[in-house]
């Protein structure tokens, strides 16, 4: 297990690099020239020179791929074409904010998707796994978004019991924190849950009818323990490996709720950014998100490997 | 073959398990499937009770209602009753039977691959019957796990203990799920084609060490198998089943030397031995027909050689034939 974990976290180092390419490439790869994208067709020669100059844009692309790299490995992503601020700077300010929208969205729709998975699977064929499932493929249908309008209206505007929209950190404020946590999250967590008690209670189903089960019933095991200790931990290994694809989506919802809301994160520094085509700040904030991406993947492959020992011991 | 199981003939048989008018269906969709219909079995103190029959007889499905480790829904159990220490097994609340489960009456099953949880250890599911039949705190328990996983004669047995199932191969498998059925030393083993998976030498030491371990415990054995061979070795009676029913029941020497069922004979023949060519090995013939679609009277009726009139009419009774020996059918006399 531990070797498996070692080996499997090594393995970031290659996809991080691989990933930071990627975006490297892409960036300068996009069509047009980002700085006559940036001053306008009109701008003069002179302008253009001075422009590339700054942006190390006269370079060979191997010398500024090698600055870009170096200054990378050091933490600094570049300076916004726009503000000038440090991208760094730019990102870490407004990720506290992203995650803990995800944060709380991914809590509240856990919080909601096992135990009524757990409890649709138990309940298999009745009428509270039917009214499940049912719940099920309405949350999925519904665009987050949209529910986002919707509860805006209904608790916002109809009820007057949350904000509409802004920000306030819960780390200054902690009660008002939450009142403006409570939307953006709900509406996030809202399709995560039902893709997650979908995964779960499929899971527990077919666990359900193994053989081992029947070992642990007829050594005495009492139901709960079956339930909780046995079942569980084997069903839940595809279970999280839904989860940590979810944060992937997760991460992407944001950006459109943070829109939506007007929340001060992440999602809408890409945004604005895309917007103004300020290029380093969309690179800085791409490599950002897909970073996390690949630990989350690589943390929950090693939790799998607990889960599932079999992994582990591939040899 | 193991020659260590006692053999209690000639001593006094007194009942510990006591099977009477026991019928289980199953519910589908399909319809309702009478896969245990009136069975009576016997299980005496310290005996080795054989249960043979085709594939799908109700053999597994018998043994399960005993213990009432079978999913309901789709089963149902309908009827019966299964006394065991002066207690109906039917009837005990579901928390009484986890007592008992595992404890007093255990069982091991045919497939040693997927039997045992992949998800923990081998020493921590020997442990668990510790701790909810003794109590015992985690530690304590597992090492007597690891003592158990000696018993049943696993080399390094402390290492194996640390190990996951798929780290074992079958044969220490279903040596593991020895340790567990036997942890509590309970007076009743139900093995249900415990060896049916595994290769002939491993097959032949895995037997040995339950004629062991029974001789060891004292307990009683109800082994379900296909194979006659198994059944002859270290049995001291038999049941044969079919369809969901009893058809014959006695000793080794009633229904090897004397048998009187048509099936038995059937089954019988169809066993290869040494002692006769090889060209009079019979199939039975005729399918074996879908048990909510058996056919008028009995069971057997339309795969019978000797099938007569009466027979398409009404089911025969089980009647005794002899000391100990029964049977379910209408003929007067063996006609082989
Ligand atoms: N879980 C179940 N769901 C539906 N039907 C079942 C179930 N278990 C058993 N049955 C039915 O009960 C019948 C008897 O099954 P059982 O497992 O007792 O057979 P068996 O004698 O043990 O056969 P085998 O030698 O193949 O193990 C089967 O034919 C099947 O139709
Ligand atoms: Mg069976």
């Amino acid at each position: 297990m531990l070797k498996y974990t070692i080996r499997r976290l090594l393995t970031i180092i290659p996809v991080l690099w691989l990933v930071s390419a990627m975006v490297f490439v892409l960036i300068h790869l996009v069509p047009g020239d980002p700085v006559l994208v940036i001053l306008g067709a009109a701008a003069k020669p002179e302008q253009v020179e001075m422009m590339r100059q700054r942006l190390g844009l006269d370079q060979p692309i191997i010398i500024q791929y090698w600055d870009w790299m170096i200054a990378l490995l050091q933490g600094d992503l570049g300076a916004s074409i726009l503000s000038d601020e440090p991208v760094t700077r730019l990102i870490l300010e407004r990720m506290p904010i992203t995650i803990s929208v995800a944060a709380v969205a991914l809590f509240l729709s856990l919080a909601i998707s096992l135990p009524a998975g757990i409890i649709a699977a138990l309940r298999h064929n009745t009428y509270t796994d039917y009214f499940f499932m049912i719940l099920v493929i309405l949350a999925m249908s519904i665009p987050s978004f949209w529910l986002a309008l919707l509860l805006m209206m209904l608790f916002s505007f109809q009820l007057n019991l949350l904000p509409v929209m802004g920000w306030i950190s819960i780390f200054d404020n902690f009660w008002s924190g939450i009142q403006y946590l409570i939307l953006p999250s709900v509406s996030l967590a809202f399709i995560m849950a039902a893709i997650v008690s979908r995964m779960t209670r499929s899971s527990m189903l077919e666990v359900l009818r193994e053989d081992y089960i029947v070992t642990a019933l007829a050594k005495g095991t009492p139901k709960r323990f079956i339930v909780f200790k046995h079942a569980l931990k084997n069903a839940f290994a595809p279970v999280m490996t839904i989860i940590g694809f979810q944060i992937g989506f997760l991460l992407g919802g944001t950006v459109v709720i943070e829109d939506v809301y007007s929340i001060p994160g992440v999602g809408r520094l890409i945004l604005g950014a895309i917007a103004n085509r300020d290029y380093p700040v969309v690179q800085g904030c791409i490599l950002m998100v897909t970073s996390i991406v690949v630990f989350v993947n690589a943390a929950v492959d090693v939790a799998y490997a607990y889960f599932d020992p079999r992994v582990s011991f591939d040899k | 073959m193991p020659d260590n199981f006692e053999n209690i003939s000639g001593k006094i048989r007194t009942p510990i398990l006591e099977v009477r008018d026991l019928s289980v269906s199953f519910h589908l969709l399909e319809g309702v499937i009478p896969a245990v219909a009136g069975v009576d079995m016997v299980l005496n103190q310290g005996e080795v009770l054989g249960v043979v029959g085709e594939s799908g007889c109700g053999k597994s499905v018998t043994a399960k209602s005993v213990l009432r480790i079978i999913p309901c829904p789709p089963g149902s159990i309908d009827s019966g009753t299964a006394m065991f220490e002066d207690r109906n097994l039917l009837e005990l609340t579901e928390a009484e039977m986890e007592g008992v489960r595992g404890n007093k009456i255990s069982m091991i099953f045919q497939e040693p691959m997927t039997s045992l949880n992949p998800a923990f250890t081998v020493g921590d599911q020997i442990a668990e019957v510790f701790r909810f039949h003794r109590g015992m705190k985690k530690r304590e328990a597992f090492e007597r796990a690891v003592e158990e996983l000696r018993r049943v004669e696993i080399p390094d047995p402390a290492k194996r203990a640390r190990s996951y199932p798929h780290q074992l191969s079958g044969g220490m498998r279903q040596r593991a799920m020895i340790a567990i059925a036997l942890a509590c030393r309970p007076r009743i083993l139900i093995a249900d084609e415990p060896t049916t998976a595994l290769d002939v030498t491993i097959q032949a030491q895995i037997l040995n060490l339950m004629g062991q371990l029974q001789t060891d415990i004292g307990m009683s054995i109800i082994l379900i198998t296909h194979n006659l061979g198994v059944v002859a070795s270290i049995a001291d009676r038999v049941v044969i089943m079919y369809a969901g029913r009893v058809v014959e029941e006695g000793t080794i020497d009633d229904i090897f030397a004397c048998h009187h069922h048509p099936y038995t004979h059937g089954l019988l023949r169809s066993v290869p031995r040494l002692d006769r060519p090889s060209e009079d090995l019979q199939e039975i013939k005729g399918i074996v027909p879908k048990l909510n679609d058996l056919p008028r009277g009995c069971a057997f009726s339309n795969r019978c050689d000797y099938v007569m009139e009466q027979c398409r009419q009404r089911e025969p009774v089980f009647k005794p034939i002899g000391s100990g020996h029964k049977s379910r059918c209408w003929l007067e006399n063996r006609p082989w």
